[in-house]
C-alpha cells in the first residue's frame, strides 16, 4: 500500500491541481444537487471569498511576512508571548456627571477586576468650553465626566494610585490640556512621570475625518499632537501621546479597509511632523499607539488586525528608517463595534460583544473595551458594564485562547485575507500620496465622502436584508412590553459643576494667570516652540480649560467643515 | 398643479459631532427627489430655526446622540412661537432613551427616527406628514 505524502512532500502545483479537481468532482457534484446560498460570497468589507483556502493560496506570501509573534514584521503578534505572559488590559471607559460621580464608576469597576482605566469627558470639555459656556448647555457630564480646571482633575482621580493602573484620557482637540492637567496632577502628588502609564487619544487627523470633535484649523491642531509626542518622549517614558484611532472611522461608517488605511494615512502625517524637528524617529515610536474597532465579520477583523500590524512595521521601517524592533511594533486598543448594537432585543447585544470581543483577542489587542448591551439607548449602566467586562473575562479565564500565541496564523484564510489587506492597505496610501497627502484630502473632503458612501450603501444593505440585523430585519418580536433601566442624569451636575470652576476662578491670582495667557499665545504664534510647558504652567495657576482654548482661538481662528454626503 | 418637492432642513444642534445619521438621511431624501438642506455640525438652535424660516422648508429634522433632547427642543418650540411658525414639521433622528421620544412628542416632534429605520420608511414617513400637513 502506497503510504500518503506528508504536507511537506507536497508542491504547491500539486495542491492547486488537486484543488481544481476537487472543485470538477467534490463541488460539482454537491452543487448539483444543492446550490449554494449566493452566487459569490463577500466579507462585511465587501472583499469577495472563496470557498475554501489552501496552501496554494499562500504559497507566494514571503515566509518572513508570517514569521513568528515579536518578531518583525510582527504579523502574528507584537510580543513573542502574548497573553501567557501578560493578559490584554481590561479596560472598560467610564464618565459621567461631576469628577466625584466617575471617580466612584472608577472605583467599581476595579473593584470588579478592571485592570485599566478610561476616561469618557462630557461634549464641552471635548470640544474645550467651560462648563458655564452657552454652548455647554444641557451637555454638562451628560456624556462623559466635566473637567474645566486641575481641580476637577484632582477629584476624578482621588484615591486612585497613578503610578499603579494605567490611564486613558479619551480626548482630542483639547487633548493637551488634559495631558498638562493630568502631568501637574502627578507633580502634585509626588509621583514619578517615568513610571506614569497611559494614553491619551489626541488624533485629531481622524477628527476632521469622522468623529468631528474639532477646535483649531488643521495646521495648528496638528502641531499640538506634535508637541504632545515630543514633549512626552522626553518626559514620560512609559505614556502614549497619542493613540492613532481607526475606531471612529469605522463608526462614521467606513469599510474595514478605509478604517485601516486611513488610519495609517494619519500616522504618517504625525511622524512626519515630529521628524521635522529634528527628533530621531526612534525616540518616539516605541511609544505611538493604535485603537481599533473589532466589527462583526469575525475573520475579516482578525486579518485586519494582523495586516495592520504587518503594514506598520513595514512603514515604520521602509518609509520613516527606523531602526528599533519598539519601533516597528504595532500595539492597538481595541473596541467593539457601538454602531452594531440594537435598540430592539437588547440584551443579543451581549452576544455581539462577545463575539467581536473574540475576535479582538485572536487578533492580538493590547486592551479592549467591551460594550453594554444598553448603548443603543443611552450610555451604560453599572450593570452593562460589569456583563461587559465579565465577558472579557470568559474569554480571558476559561476558553483558553489566551494559551497559545496567534491560534489562527498558518491559516489558510486568515493568511490570505491578512495578505489582500495589506496590499489594499498600501494601495489606498499609494493613492493618497498619488492625490496630494491626508491634509490636502481632509480639506477636499475625499476620506469623508468615502466614509458617507459606504455608510449609505450599510443602511441601504439593512434595509434590503442582504446585511441581516438580527431583531431589525430579521428574527424580530413584540417587545412593547420590554422595559429597561437607562444610565440617569442628575440634573443638579451642571449647577455643581459650574460652582466648583468659579471657585476655582475666584480663589486664583489673576494677573498670574493673564501672563501665562500672554506666553501662551507667544507660544502659538511661534511653531518652533512647544506647548506643553506653558499649558502646564496655566492649568497649575487654576486657568479653566475654556480660558485657554479661547485665547488659542484669537491666535488661530476656528475650522469649521463643509460637509459632504 | 405641479407638485413641488418636500423642502427638508437637517440639522446637528449642540457639541454632538455624530454625523453618520444625518448624512444617510441627507442623501436618502435628496435621491428621493426632496430638496435637503443640512446645516453642518454644532450648530444653535436660533440659527436652526432662523435657517428654517429662511429656507421655507416643510420639515426640520435634528440629528440627537449627545442625549440633549430635553434640552434643544424646549428652545426649538420656544423660538418657533416666538417668530409665529405654526406649519412648520419637526422630527428628530437618533439615540435616545423611549422616555426621552416620549417627551420629545409630547412637546410637538412629530416623528423620532431612532437608528436603523429603514431609509424607505423615513421617505414614507416624510411624505406623509407633509400629505397630512396639507398645502401651504
Amino acid at each position: 500500500m502506497k503510504t500518503p505524502k506528508t504536507i511537506s512532500q507536497i508542491s504547491t502545483q500539486d495542491t492547486a491541481t488537486e484543488a481544481e479537481k476537487w472543485q470538477a468532482g467534490e463541488v460539482a457534484g454537491f452543487l448539483a444537487r444543492a446550490p449554494e446560498a449566493r452566487e459569490q460570497f463577500y466579507t462585511a468589507g465587501d472583499i469577495p471569498v472563496e470557498r475554501t483556502y489552501t496552501a496554494a493560496d499562500i504559497a507566494d506570501t514571503p515566509a518572513q511576512d508570517i514569521g513568528l509573534p515579536g518578531k518583525y514584521p510582527f504579523t502574528r503578534g507584537p510580543y513573542p508571548t502574548m497573553y501567557r505572559s501578560r493578559n490584554w488590559t481590561m479596560r472598560q471607559i467610564a464618565g459621567f456627571g461631576i469628577a466625584e460621580d466617575t471617580n466612584e464608576r472608577f472605583k467599581f469597576l476595579i473593584s470588579q477586576g478592571q485592570t485599566g482605566l478610561s476616561t469618557d469627558f462630557d461634549m464641552p470639555t471635548l470640544m474645550g468650553y467651560d462648563s458655564d459656556h452657552e454652548m455647554s448647555d444641557g451637555e454638562v457630564g451628560r456624556e462623559g465626566v466635566a473637567v474645566d480646571t486641575l481641580a476637577d482633575m484632582e477629584a476624578l482621580f482621588a484615591d486612585i494610585d497613578l503610578e499603579a493602573i494605567s490611564v486613558s484620557l479619551t480626548i482630542n482637540p483639547s487633548a493637551w490640556i488634559l495631558l498638562a492637567m493630568y502631568i501637574a496632577l502627578a507633580e502634585k502628588r509626588g509621583c514619578d512621570l517615568n513610571k506614569i502609564s497611559g494614553t491619551v487619544q489626541a488624533d485629531i487627523l481622524k477628527e476632521y475625518m469622522a468623529q468631528k470633535e474639532f477646535i483649531f484649523p488643521i495646521a495648528p491642531s496638528v502641531r499640538i499632537v506634535r508637541d504632545m509626542i515630543a514633549y512626552s518622549a522626553k518626559t514620560m517614558k512609559r505614556y502614549n501621546p497619542v493613540n492613532i484611532s481607526g475606531y471612529h472611522i469605522s463608526e462614521a461608517g467606513a469599510s474595514p479597509l478605509h478604517e485601516a488605511a486611513f488610519t495609517l494615512a494619519n500616522l504618517i502625517v504625525y511622524v512626519e511632523e515630529v521628524v521635522k524637528t529634528g527628533m530621531d524617529v526612534d525616540d518616539f515610536a516605541p511609544r505611538l499607539s493604535f485603537f481599533f474597532v473589532s466589527q462583526a465579520d469575525f475573520f475579516e477583523e482578525i486579518a485586519k488586525f494582523r495586516a495592520l500590524r504587518r503594514c506598520y512595521a513595514k512603514i515604520m521601517k521602509e518609509r520613516f528608517d527606523a531602526k528599533k524592533p519598539e519601533s516597528m511594533r504595532l500595539r492597538f486598543h481595541c473596541q467593539t463595534a457601538a454602531a452594531s448594537l440594537t435598540k430592539p432585543q437588547f440584551m443579543i447585544n451581549t452576544v455581539r460583544t462577545g463575539f467581536q470581543a473574540l475576535s479582538a483577542v485572536l487578533g492580538g489587542a493590547q486592551s479592549l473595551h467591551t460594550n453594554g448591551y444598553d448603548e443603543a439607548f443611552a450610555i451604560p449602566t453599572e450593570d452593562a458594564m460589569r456583563l461587559a467586562l465579565r465577558t472579557q473575562q470568559i474569554i480571558s479565564d476559561e476558553t483558553n485562547v489566551t494559551q497559545v500565541v496567534d491560534p489562527l496564523g498558518g491559516s489558510y484564510y486568515v493568511e490570505a485575507l491578512t495578505n489582500e489587506y495589506e496590499n489594499k492597505i498600501f494601495e489606498v496610501l499609494g493613492e493618497i500620496d498619488e492625490r496630494g497627502g491626508t491634509i490636502k484630502l481632509i480639506e477636499e473632503g475625499w476620506f469623508q465622502k468615502h466614509i458617507a458612501d459606504f455608510a449609505y450603501e450599510t443602511a441601504l444593505r439593512k434595509q434590503s436584508g442582504e446585511k441581516p440585523v438580527i431583531g431589525v430585519n430579521c428574527h424580530k418580536m413584540d417587545e412593547s412590553d420590554v422595559k429597561i433601566e437607562t444610565h440617569p442624569y442628575d440634573l443638579e451636575t451642571a449647577k455643581k459643576q459650574i460652582s466648583r470652576t468659579r471657585r476655582v476662578r475666584a480663589q486664583r491670582d489673576e494677573s498670574k494667570v493673564q501672563a501665562l495667557l500672554d506666553d501662551l499665545v507667544q507660544t502659538a504664534q511661534d511653531d518652533s516652540q512647544n506647548i506643553m510647558p506653558v499649558t502646564i504652567k496655566l492649568v497649575k495657576a487654576g486657568a479653566t480649560m475654556g480660558d485657554i482654548v479661547e485665547k488659542l482661538k484669537t491666535v488661530w481662528g476656528v475650522y469649521r467643515e463643509t460637509p459632504v454626503f | 398643479m405641479a407638485s413641488t418637492a418636500i423642502r427638508v432642513l437637517l440639522a446637528k444642534v449642540g457639541l454632538d459631532g455624530h454625523d453618520r445619521g444625518i448624512k444617510v438621511v441627507a442623501r436618502t431624501l435628496r435621491d428621493a427627489g426632496m430638496d435637503v438642506v443640512y446645516s453642518g455640525l454644532h450648530r444653535t438652535p436660533e440659527e436652526v430655526v432662523i435657517a428654517a424660516v429662511q429656507e421655507d422648508v416643510d420639515i426640520l429634522g435634528v440629528s440627537l446622540l449627545s442625549g440633549v433632547q430635553l434640552t434643544v427642543f424646549p428652545k426649538i418650540f420656544a423660538l418657533l412661537k416666538e417668530k409665529n411658525v405654526n406649519d412648520l414639521i419637526v422630527v428628530a433622528g437618533g439615540v435616545m432613551p423611549d422616555e426621552d421620544v416620549v417627551a420629545i412628542k409630547k412637546m410637538g416632534v412629530a416623528l423620532v427616527m431612532l437608528q436603523d429605520t429603514p431609509p424607505k420608511e423615513i421617505i414614507a414617513s416624510l411624505q406623509q406628514l407633509v400629505a397630512e400637513r396639507g398645502p401651504r
